[in-house]
């Protein structure tokens, strides 16, 4: 059956570079750049891009993070609490949205 | 948990896994030859640099039955080597200059005249290092007092302990492991192993839970001591870090599972040819239980013998053969040569 998502096709990533060879390598370069070790250590930068794929529900950057995190040296719980940060701002950016709401309520009542 | 072998799995007959390594499916066949990678880095003909371990398996009994184990050990195998060809092994070393003799298994400490072994190589003043998996220390009382053995005769202890938690310590290596490698750990301590200035060494090795390689051992070593000792007061001199070779029960694990054609492929893409150049077999025989010469432990479980028909056996040591002989090899040693490398002592590039 056809899908969208092929996990293999996470291996060709590379292969976008056949459309657009500069951009593709300037954004590779780039890329590689910020995950080595910074002011974060590469591990911390692994558990921040495991977070932000669960963000982006990428299902390519979960299979790499969720491998990368391993390979660095995070264990599971370590990732699943990552993955509650993230989860916790994408709950917490809907609810302070209600101050929002319970603003134009007031706005609205007498 | 039963071996490979007692539990009748076709992975147990090592031509079995040679062809799986070299054709499992299309998608493994048409990778590369790990010769042919050694042959576009300039490395062929792949040849000892020097020879300064012997590596010595004295037996496959285990009182453990891990589910990665390259060399199908446990409590069901037998093969065990005998004060005869131990006495072969001190006569080839009394006859060179191989400065550390390298003590594996199975637990080596099953074997009965593992104690009478060791002294006798102490006696050649040789080095001698055991790879102890920590659990037959308290596996029963007899065993209690190898921390003092080990010290009396100044030992290198190198054990594996996959994390410093239970959870992925017992999926490993079976229930109740950690608890009892941490009581092992905490008796090495007491003697003095891994105590900065005993010269005592105590290292450790850390091996993934599971098929993914093993993170950079620098970054791992300080993790596993700061959890170590704020979690259970031990200290331990060095963490190697080593890849799991796609053989025997973790090669059953990975077809098994069904990650064994994209960890062939990861192992094959991260090829290394730093690695290819300080791999274990560079320096270092392997003898089995029975004497025969392997370049590996590795090789020796798939039994693929050194090189010289004629002399392939401890009774045969010669030195000059030995440095002289082409390595053998196979899709397998990709695992050796895969990012920073692999050995018994960790990470090579």
């Amino acid at each position: 059956m056809n899908t969208y998502y092929n996990p293999e096709d996470l291996k060709k990533f590379g292969n976008i570079s056949e459309y657009q060879p500069e951009l593709a390598k300037k954004f590779f370069d780039y890329y590689g750049e910020v995950f080595k070790d910074g002011a974060l250590t590469a591990r911390e930068k692994s558990l921040i891009a495991l977070a932000v794929a669960h963000t982006v529900q990428c299902p390519y950057c979960i299979d790499a993070y969720s491998t990368d995190c391993l390979e660095k040296g995070s264990n599971e719980e370590q990732m699943m609490e990552a993955l509650h940060v993230a989860a916790a701002i994408r709950g917490g950016s809907s609810l302070v949205h209600g101050v929002q709401m319970m603003n134009k309520v007031k706005e609205l009542s007498m | 948990m039963k071996s490979l072998q007692a539990s009748h799995n076709q992975l147990s007959d090592t031509f079995i896994q040679l062809r799986v390594l070299n054709s499992a499916d299309e998608s493994i066949a048409a990778l590369p030859k790990f010769h042919k990678k050694l042959e576009s880095a300039g490395l062929l003909p792949f040849k000892p640099a020097t020879l300064d371990t012997l590596q010595i398996n004295v037996g496959k009994m285990c009182n453990q039955t891990c589910k990665h184990c390259h060399v199908d050990a446990g409590p069901d195998r037998k093969e065990i080597m005998t004060r005869y060809t131990m006495q072969q092994c001190l006569d080839a070393l009394a006859k060179s200059n191989i400065s550390t003799v390298d003590l594996t298994g199975g637990a080596p400490e099953m074997n009965p005249d593992f104690e009478w072994f060791v002294e006798e190589i102490r006696k050649l003043g040789r080095k001698v290092i055991v790879r102890c998996n920590l659990t037959i220390i308290v596996a029963n009382k007899r065993y209690n007092n190898l921390p003092k053995f080990f010290k009396k005769n100044q030992v290198e202890v190198v054990s594996s302990l996959p994390y410093y938690t239970s959870h992925k310590t017992d999926s490993q290596r079976g229930d109740g492991v950690f608890d009892d490698s941490i009581t092992a750990l905490k008796m090495l301590n007491e003697v003095g192993y891994g105590i900065q200035g005993s010269g005592l060494t105590l290292n450790l090795v850390y091996n993934p839970s599971g098929a993914f390689f093993p993170p950079p051992q620098e970054g791992l070593q300080t993790e596993f001591k700061h959890q170590l000792l704020e979690r259970f007061g031990i200290v331990f001199n060095e963490l190697f870090a080593i890849t799991n070779l796609p053989i025997s029960r973790f090669l059953d694990y990975l077809m098994v599972s069904g990650n064994y054609d994209s960890y062939m492929e990861k192992l094959v893409n991260t090829f290394n040819p730093v690695a290819a150049q300080n791999v274990m077999c560079k320096s270092m025989i392997s003898v089995g239980w029975d004497g025969y010469l392997y370049d590996c432990d590795f090789n020796q479980m798939l039994d693929l013998k050194i090189n010289k028909p004629n002399s392939n056996h401890i009774a045969d040591f010669n030195i000059q053969q030995l440095i002289n002989r082409n390595i053998i090899i196979n899709q397998h040693c990709f695992g050796c040569t895969a990012g920073a490398g692999s050995s018994c002592g960790g990470e090579i590039a």
